[in-house]
């Protein structure tokens, strides 16, 4: 071990910032280490996406408009009215994204930290629940919450009624916690061995060492992957749709039959990818601009 | 913890450890008395960091005795036992290891706040104290990302310090170091040997050692070829691997 190649893995081990021209494999294998701690493929939208997304709602509302029959009011008029409707269902969406997030957060930086126990069963199990998780199907799995999970649960005597909503919420927090547990595992493991060891000459305990010194480090890594952990999650909670949670595609549907007019389809589907874009683009940016800060400076 | 001054505090008789089928240690015997200042030297290689990082149970061994003041740590299964021996042997690293989250003082201060459960008051003002005497007074709320490498090193040896162990263990500490800045951190471990802290230091440096240490190791392979007071080793190694290292690095 030649001192030079020490002082050249040091750099490494620390994130240098010096622009080191990779050879093709190298940089080959950084991206394909990137895609992975992401866990699920990032979501790259770019204002693109929302020209596109807008242009086919205009276009689905023009041409809806000027098939429109004479004595039907107008589709933007029809689209207005219907708007506070579908923003409630839309704010339901919201909701069952945060608390599934909530849900999903807690309970995969436990899984995660099984992962990393020292005992081999909590370690296999916690891992053979991630991978279960992780590569269900989302809805297969809230198909199996709905179904599974009573209508009621009795705590302390007391019998709370589980609505479906909830039960939608458990069913998209289970994929949201299998993919925290990878992304806190990875970053766990992303921490030079020698921050262990100071620790642990340092006579911190496992468990302080877990929560004071290697999570804390861990907060900034994990920050742009569990974002956009969120941003897919928030797409996901349409799913709930199916298996009949009010929220907005339900209302939509709900809507259309209503109406009865084949033509405000586009128009209205349209719409709401449009708010979906609004809402996950900022969250999208956010995280690329907090990967890019990360990458550089740890 | 009383060691008298003859009785050694570290003691070390034939360790063997491999990693897999690679042999690193092979029957290292080694006394280290109390205030003593001991150089490990040696080609990469050679086992030095791993025989550092026995001393305070990082890595267990596979035979032989190690004992440190009044721990058998080769008995030292628990990680509570393991623990107590490590409030008593403090370790600096190569790659400084300062916790990059916290500030220098924070680094200095933790150790003693949790492991030790003393009062935060007291520590701060020893943590205090400690940062005035690595010469980084200045520093005390910089993060470790803004320090350069001699001063994040001189932090590590304050957090070490910070713990009062019976003996500090030195890990190449100069070696990922700029030519300037290993001066300012010798001259610090320096003060620390001469205030009667037990010193065991890995090192490349061969004119600090043949200063500051009492009693210098040449290891290769795995063994000790030979040992003894710097005057000594370094004007009449009696080894001919001995003879062909210093001639290489001197």
């Amino acid at each position: 071990m030649s001192r030079d190649g020490q002082g050249i893995r040091a750099a490494v081990a620390r994130g240098s910032d010096l622009p080191v021209l990779l050879p093709a494999a190298g940089r080959l294998a950084r991206s394909a280490a990137e895609e992975r701690a992401f866990g699920l493929p990032a979501l790259r939208l770019t204002p693109g996406h929302g020209v596109v997304i807008l242009l086919l709602f205009l276009l689905a509302t023009g041409a809806a408009e000027a098939e429109t029959a004479p004595l039907h009011a107008s589709v933007i008029m029809t689209l207005l009215k219907w708007t506070p409707l579908l923003l409630k269902g839309f704010a339901f969406n919201i909701a069952i994204s945060f608390f599934a997030m909530a849900i999903g957060t807690a309970a995969g930086t436990g899984l995660g930290l099984a992962q990393i126990s020292l005992l081999p069963p909590v370690r296999r199990t916690a891992s053979f629940a991630m991978h279960f998780f992780r590569n269900a199907p989302w809805l297969v799995v809230l198909f199996y919450c709905m179904f599974l999970l009573p209508f009621q649960v009795r705590i302390f005597g007391v019998e709370v009624p589980l609505p479906d909503w909830i039960k939608a919420t458990f069913g998209l927090g289970l994929p949201v916690m299998a993919n925290v547990a990878e992304i806190v595992r990875g970053a766990v493991q992303s921490i030079p061995s020698g921050q262990w060891e100071s620790a642990n000459s340092l006579a911190f305990s496992r468990r302080q060492t877990i929560w004071m010194i290697i999570l804390p480090q861990c907060v900034k890594r994990m920050l742009p992957p569990w974002m956009n952990l969120y941003a897919i999650l928030a797409m996901s909670t349409v799913l709930a749709s199916v298996v009949g949670v009010s929220e907005v595609m339900t209302l939509t549907g709900d809507v259309l039959a209503a109406e009865n007019r084949s033509e405000l389809l586009l128009p209205f589907y349209s719409y709401i990818l449009v708010w979906f874009f609004l809402y996950c683009y900022p969250i999208a940016r956010w995280t690329v601009s907090l990967e890019r800060r990360f990458s550089v400076n740890i | 913890m009383v060691t008298s001054g003859d009785k050694p505090i570290v003691s070390i008789s034939d360790v063997h450890k491999s990693f897999g089928s690679v042999e690193v240690l092979k029957g290292v015997s080694m006394d280290v008395r109390k205030g003593e200042v001991v150089c490990i030297i040696g080609p990469s290689g050679s086992g030095k960091s791993t025989l550092l990082r026995c001393i305070n149970g990082l890595v267990p061994i596979d035979k032989g005795a190690i004992r440190v003041a009044a721990y058998e740590v080769h008995k030292l299964m628990k990680d509570k036992e393991l623990l107590a021996l490590r409030r008593e042997v403090a370790m600096v690293f190569q790659q400084y290891n300062l916790f990059p989250h916290k500030t220098a003082l924070q680094n200095v201060m933790m150790a003693p706040i949790h492991v030790l459960k003393e009062d935060k008051k007291e520590v701060e003002t020893r943590a205090r104290a400690l940062m005035v005497k690595v010469r980084l007074a200045d520093k005390v709320d910089a993060y470790p990302g803004e320090l350069s490498g001699g001063q994040q090193q001189r932090v590590a040896i304050a957090r070490g310090l910070a713990m009062r162990p019976e003996i500090m263990l030195f890990d190449e500490v100069t070696a990922a170091l700029d030519p300037e800045t290993v001066k300012e951190v010798l001259v610090t471990i320096r003060e620390v040997a001469e205030e009667g802290m037990t010193c065991i230091l890995v090192t490349h440096e061969m004119g600090f050692a043949r200063e500051v240490a009492d009693h210098v190791y040449f290891t290769d392979h795995g063994v000790i070829v030979e040992h003894g007071p710097p005057a000594e080793f370094f004007a009449h190694a009696r080894e001919a691997r001995t003879r062909e290292f210093l001639s290489q690095i001197l």
